[in-house]
């Protein structure tokens, strides 16, 4: 143990401690932090779309800066907080703890992530402040190569910020690689480390292939080198096929890490052991490789051949059943479990019933005749806002709330915690669910203006949005205010088994003196509340 | 904050039933039935797993004198079962759409061809005969295979009430078909993002009775000679999709208005004035690039080869209209 009173966030004092540090605690919670501004710019955009939404026609703004907008909030909450939210967040924070390690294997490397994070930031804020972006996210050619706006501005910042995140994915599997402690096997790591290694699987597979494309579509705007343009000889949907056969495992790289929250959450806050750790660990890995054979499945009415098309579609079911015996095994862990509906659980329990419908909702746009109906319309947005926002951000949230005592050494206010969680749950379902409606029934995305008939789905939904954004800045505000008035927080407030919980709060700058001794991260056994800590201790 | 009737009362009116627009061709039913299909087993699967979700908070809840159980933490058995009867039920999921989707693929041998041409923001439909037009006509009951392609960039063809969808991409042909059981007007959507006017860019389906088809469309398809030079000239403004860009009535556009345009004295990116007259509306028609007008950016596509002179004859006839001449 440390001396009392000194932890990593006061080991070293000064602005260069921190953005020169090496110690994966310090560079969580900058990126924590970088990640929450980014949320915030993506945030404000997602208001200003839904506001103009307001009305068939104009409501705020003109049809160029609508594009720009939508643009920016799919490319700023992607690249810049989807991506990197939970693994070099959350993950890097935790990863090391849970090894009982001092730190990641590369830490040099962990850190030049964050400062690459950082480049890419900046020619995104380039972007905004040059010309803007209306390719939508995807950067569609041969639109792409044609706009006048800030293309290779921000394809340059995304391909910068694709390096940040292989170096996260090659830091965590090196680290749980080399860094386990004795005694600690694979199936014997929080389920957490399970989802973070098949994620950096996908991060440095995967990643390389969106920064070729990016490279490929910059090319051909800036030497006009005829790849995807048809007008130059090339082929638009050749373009479709690279960027999804990253950018599909990349909405694996959201959600896997979400998955491994939810799985820690669920056990914890019933105090049961997991059920079924070896399904759910190899229902990671298996939705990560079944990710990198399904992309085809953005394309179903793009042109390409209806063999591929056939072949697609099946290979899409599969990655369905991975997600599904997770939803199962958790169910499994609650019964006959002591469920304590503290706000993370609350996020936890969110998250079933929210990736639930993304999840199901996924069926209807894998089979070939109803995709074909329901592609590019806000089906398709209120499916991937239930399984990115539904999911990866609630999850986002649960761990955070999980985590934010060891991090912070405070403890926010449970009473405002689980308001700010219900306002955000019922904003979310009022948010995103009339867009099901809208677009089953034909309302195409990406619309400046729409038919009247629509109106009163598209008012539901923008009065969701800012229920949701009141709980949102309700979660910032407890969050803020623990940090100066929240009281001290106990190692170990929720009765968690995994090396983490044993190190005070905030952690040492070094972790742990000697590694801990493995054991079971799910066995509760020996764990009680003890009142004078206000945390749960080891019995004797 | 609107209530959930108010919600739902409209969709029910304009917008067929509770999930799905109106079904107007022959394999709408037959799309709508694979999606009852999934929706069930989705509301069976969903509502099971929050109902387990709810009847455990309840029961499991944490309270005094409450403890965890301990119970099994695996059950290869049941995990297997749970991860059987989801892949079958999948697979069904997958064949049910694929069967249908291929029926959708499939134009019928004897189908009526007509040429989709798609550009920034609007459609063109060309008949067998050469005729074109901004809206799609069809007859009731007879296959229609589209030919498609797109000028500039990637469009979407998208009729909700038929079901179908289909990309429009520059340098290659895509195809789509559908047979109208409904006679009446529906709208075609672009769906495929395409820049400033994307949401403007909607045309109509209008499908006519089987014998009124024929007669419309020789009537449509003689509109030089038979209307009058500045009426026809309206027509193929229209047709050839100019109003996305220019408007009639002098509000701002992408394009100059043609309100008062014609005769006027004009300025140009450059600096210089021109007087607007036939040769200058030729010229901007043909080489829309070589006098751009001070104010907007270089965007117009092209006319060369898409109008005959005796049409540019006929819109500088409707311009002179707008100019009150």
């Amino acid at each position: 143990m440390a001396t009392a009173g000194t932890n990593y966030l006061n080991h070293d004092k000064g602005i260069l401690s921190w953005i020169l540090t090496k110690d994966h605690k310090r560079i969580g919670v900058m990126y924590l932090g970088s990640i929450t501004f980014a949320f915030f710019l993506g945030g404000v955009f997602a208001l200003l779309v839904r506001t103009e939404l307001l009305t068939a026609k104009k409501t705020i703004v003109e049809a160029d800066t609508y594009n720009h907008l939508f643009t920016l909030h799919g490319a700023v909450m992607i690249f810049l907080f989807i991506i990197p939210g939970i693994p070099a967040a959350l993950g890097n924070f935790v990863l090391p703890l849970m090894l009982g390690a001092k730190d990641v294997a590369f830490p040099r490397l962990n850190l030049a992530s964050y400062h690459l994070w950082v480049l890419g930031c900046v020619f995104f804020l380039v972007t905004l402040g040059t010309g803007g972006l209306d390719t939508g996210w995807t950067f569609y050619t041969p639109y792409a190569t044609t706009t006048n706006t800030a293309v290779i501005a921000a394809t340059t910042g995304a391909f910068i910020l694709g390096f940040a995140s292989i170096f996260t994915g090659i830091n965590f599997i090196v680290t749980i690689h080399r860094l386990r402690p004795p005694g600690m096997g694979w199936f014997d790591m929080p389920l957490f480390l399970w989802s973070l290694y098949a994620t950096a699987v996908i991060q440095v597979l995967a990643t390389p292939v969106l920064g070729i494309t990016l490279l490929l579509l910059i090319v051909e705007r800036a030497l006009g080198v005829g790849i995807f343009d048809p007008g130059l000889g090339g082929d638009p949907v050749l373009f479709q096929h690279f960027f999804w056969f990253y950018s599909h495992p990349a909405v694996y790289i959201m959600i896997l890490p979400a998955m491994g929250i939810i799985s820690e959450l669920v056990s914890i806050f019933s105090r049961k052991h997991i059920f079924g750790y070896r399904f759910i660990a190899f229902s990671s890995i298996a939705i990560a490789l079944l990710g990198f054979l399904v992309w085809g499945h953005h394309m179903f009415v793009s042109g390409q051949s209806a063999l591929l098309t056939m072949i697609f579609s099946a290979l899409t079911f599969t990655v369905s059943i991975p997600s599904a015996i997770k939803v199962f095994n958790w169910l499994a862990t609650m019964y006959k479990g002591s469920i304590s509906l503290q706000t993370p659980m609350i996020y936890a329990l969110s998250f079933i019933f929210l990736f639930g419908i993304g999840g199901l909702t996924g069926l209807f746009l894998g089979a070939l005749a109803t995709d074909v109906h329901l592609h590019d319309t806000y089906f398709v947005v209120a499916h991937f806002h239930y399984v990115m926002f539904g999911g990866t951000a609630i999850a986002f949230f649960g761990g955070l709330h999980l985590w934010w005592p060891k991090m912070t050494g405070k403890m926010y206010s449970e009473f405002w915690g689980r308001i700010a969680a219900l306002f955000i749950f019922v904003g979310f379902n009022l948010t995103f669910f009339p867009q099901f409606l809208a677009g089953s029934h034909g309302m195409p995305r990406r619309y400046y203006n729409y038919l009247e008939q629509f109106t009163p789905l598209h008012q539901a939904s923008t009065a969701g949005a800012f229920v949701m954004a009141a709980g949102l800045f309700l979660m910032a505000g407890y969050l803020a205010h623990s940090l100066f008035a929240g009281k001290k927080a106990p190692a170990n407030p929720w009765g968690g088994a995994s090396f983490e919980w044993q190190c005070t709060s905030p952690p040492p700058h070094d972790n742990f003196a000697s590694p801990p001794e493995a054991k079971d991260p799910y066995d509760f056994d020996g764990l009680t509340w003890d009142e004078s800590e206000e945390g749960y201790v080891r019995g004797s | 904050m609107i209530s959930p009737l108010a919600m739902v009362a409209p969709l029910a009116q304009e917008m067929g039933s509770f999930w799905m627009p109106p079904k107007s061709s022959t394999v709408a039913p037959a799309v709508d039935g694979v999606f009852d299909f999934i929706f069930w087993i989705c509301a069976v699967f969903f509502v099971g797993i929050v109902g387990v979700m709810v009847v455990f908070l309840f029961l499991y809840r944490r309270r005094p004198g409450h403890e965890a159980v301990k119970t099994a933490t695996h059950n290869t058995a049941l995990e297997l079962t749970w991860s059987i009867i989801p892949l079958i039920l999948v697979a069904v999921i997958f064949f049910v759409g694929f069967k249908v989707f291929l029926d959708m693929q499939t134009p019928p041998a004897n189908a009526y061809e007509v040429q989709v041409s798609a550009q920034k923001w609007s459609w063109n439909f060309t008949y067998p005969n050469g005729y074109i037009d901004e809206n799609l006509h069809v007859p009731l009951d007879r296959p229609v295979k589209l030919v498609m392609q797109a000028e500039d960039v990637i469009h979407s063809f998208y009729v909700p009430a038929f079901r179908i969808k289909m990309d429009v991409v520059p340098g290659r042909y895509t195809r789509t078909w559908f047979r109208a059981t409904e006679p009446g007007e529906y709208v075609i959507f672009c769906t495929e993002y395409c820049g400033t006017g994307h949401s403007d860019m909607l045309a109509q389906v209008i499908v006519h009775e089987a014998g009124d088809f024929d007669t419309w469309l020789e009537q449509a398809s003689n509109f030089l000679e038979t209307l009058p030079p500045d009426e026809a000239g309206e027509k193929l403004f229209v047709s050839r999709g100019c109003p996305q860009c220019h408007t009639v009535d002098g509000s701002a556009g992408i394009g100059p208005s043609l309100q008062g345009l014609f005769g006027s004295s004009h300025a140009l990116a450059d600096g210089t004035m021109v007087t607007v007259e036939e040769n200058y509306v030729r010229e901007s028609i043909l080489d829309p690039g070589a006098q751009i007008s001070a104010g907007f950016e270089p965007v117009m596509p092209t006319y060369q080869g898409r109008l005959k002179d005796e049409e540019i004859t006929a819109i500088i006839a409707y311009m002179k209209t707008l100019s009150g001449q």
